[in-house]
């Protein structure tokens, strides 16, 4: 493992989706720099958790292509050859394990390490999301906001090229989606791994995307820079960004 | 139950290609055996026990009446090595551990562990299978030799203290050592081997192909149990069948 890997771009072609009858995905094309913070907005069910499974090969598209690094998913499994990590929306941590046992799981499978360097590394990353001393824990005994964390730690000890958070802040106090804000535009600086952020939290988009997509219906409405994002006239846009309990204008638009 | 068969093949195929990777897996293997020994030993004495027992008591009266009580010792001995310990004991570790690996996997399932371990480039079948399928091949075998000591031991006490058998203990086992060759305990080994694989792959299939809530795990941990069993006793006819074979 490189102590600086790269990150690694993402293209996606034409990415099409049905369940069950119903297409979720309607034609999606996005490319992503290498490095980059790409955030995904967009109301609640417009396929953003389904397009991150695609990026990382949990899903298939029905049509269409995922490139990471320019090369496609392997067919049968594995990241090929990527490093990537993912923070679920439900956290997803292994309910039979310990937190730090979750943390240290990837390095602990692949061999990375020797456990005491393992159990250095776990420290730190738990250190790092604000869950020092809580190692010995079990998931079951952690809150909605201490799980997201502990997958936050989880997603970061393989160093990936390419990281992938459904939500981060969804469960945080303002002050540690502030932090992990924070943790996530330093280890873009630090590491240039290319994140991909799905977030209905403004604040953090904006502070930390080099470019804000937002997708609605399964298809991209806009893409741009948070400037450009701003500056948008597209109503359901406008409304998604500004809508507040004081603002008169409707919210019937929103599907 | 049918159209399964084909993934629970395929399952079987890929562990089968994961076993190189055993040695990496040793600590969950030995959490498998522990599990297996610690949920059933105490159960699978009591049942042997009286596996062995119910076989004396029902037969042994009979060939006491003909005069040919002494005979009962191998007849014990044979029926419960060739067939009662090994397909009780799948039967009974189908419904303690097959059921468990259902449900564990099943939930890994439904809440998004298996995912999560993909997007850490972990193998679910590395994992959670190769361990699992392995640890109740070397688990349940050993668990038949175990039932099969046990079981004559039951038909044993049966024969020595009812008084319509009336054997002695010399009697009994000598008639047992007599009839019970060394092939007739390796048939019972080699079919306890072939369903505990079964059990493993059916299990950790059902678990795999978990979908829902905890409705769709029930529905996995029931599947697990009742195919286990009903493929244990439809192989069990073909081994019997297989075995016999190489018996001359
Ligand atoms: N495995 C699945 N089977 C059937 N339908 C699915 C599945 N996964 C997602 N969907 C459907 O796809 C649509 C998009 O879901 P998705 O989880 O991507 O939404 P989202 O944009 O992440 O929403 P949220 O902001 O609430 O997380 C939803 O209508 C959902 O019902
Ligand atoms: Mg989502």
């Amino acid at each position: 493992m490189s102590a600086h890997p790269q990150g690694v771009s993402v293209r996606l072609r034409g990415i099409r989706k049905s369940f069950r009858g119903v297409e979720v995905l309607r034609g999606i094309d996005l490319d992503i720099a290498p490095g980059e913070i790409f955030v995904m907005m967009g109301p609640s069910g417009s396929g953003k958790t389904v397009l991150l499974r695609h990026i990382i090969g949990l899903e298939r598209p029905d049509a269409g292509e995922v490139l990471v690094d320019g090369k496609p998913l392997p067919e049968e499994s594995g990241l090929g050859g990527v490093r990537m990590g993912m923070v679920f929306q439900s956290a997803a941590l292994l309910n039979s394990l310990s937190v730090s046992e979750n943390v240290g799981l990837y390095l602990e499978e692949h061999r990375v390490h020797p456990p005491h360097i393992i159990q250095r590394i776990v420290e730190e990353k738990l250190e790092l999301v604000g869950l020092k001393g809580a190692g010995d824990k079990m998931p079951s005994e952690l809150s909605g906001g201490m799980k997201k964390r502990v997958a936050i730690a989880r997603a970061l000890v393989s160093e990936p090229q390419l990281l992938l958070y459904d939500e981060p802040t969804s469960e945080l106090d303002p002050l540690r989606s502030v932090t992990i804000g924070r943790e996530i535009l330093a280890l873009n600086r630090r590491l240039g791994v290319t994140s991909v952020v799905v977030t209905h939290d403004r604040d953090l988009a904006c502070g930390v995307a080099n470019r804000v997509a937002f997708l609605s219906d399964g298809l991209v409405r806009f893409v741009g820079s948070p400037t450009e994002l701003r500056a948008n006239t597209d109503p359901l846009v406008r409304d998604f960004l500004t809508i507040d309990f004081d603002s008169n204008h409707s919210t019937s638009e929103i599907p | 139950m049918f159209r399964n068969i084909g993934e629970v093949a395929l399952l079987g195929w890929q562990t089968l290609v994961a076993l190189p990777y055993v040695w990496r897996q040793r600590r969950k293997v030995a959490d498998q055996l522990f599990e297996i020994g610690n949920a059933s030993l105490f159960m699978a004495c009591l049942l042997s026990l009286f596996i062995g027992g119910v076989v004396a008591l029902q037969s042994g009266p009979r060939l006491a009446e003909r005069g040919i009580g002494g005979m009962l010792g191998g007849l014990i001995g044979l029926s419960v090595a060739e067939e009662l310990a090994p397909v009780m004991m799948s039967i009974l570790i189908a419904g303690r551990i097959g059921s468990a690996m259902a449900a564990e996997i099943g939930s890994m399932r439904v809440y998004q562990e298996i995912d999560a371990l993909r997007t850490m480039n972990i193998n679910p079948v590395h994992y959670l299978v190769l361990p699992r399928v392995v640890g109740i091949t070397v688990g349940l075998p050993s668990l038949v030799i175990f039932s099969m000591i046990v079981g004559w031991g039951g038909g044993a006490l049966v024969a020595v203290l009812n008084r319509d058998i009336g054997l002695t203990w010399a009697e009994y086992f000598n008639d047992l050592r007599l009839n019970v060759e060394a092939f007739d305990v390796a048939k019972g080994f080699i079919k306890s081997i072939a369903f505990a694989v079964v059990v493993g792959l059916v299990s950790c299939q059902q678990g795999l192909a978990t979908i829902g809530g905890p409705r769709g795990i029930g529905r996995s941990v029931t599947k697990a149990v009742v195919n286990s069993i009903v493929l244990i006793l439809i192989l069990d006819y073909f081994l019997t069948r297989l075995l016999l074979v190489f018996q001359r």
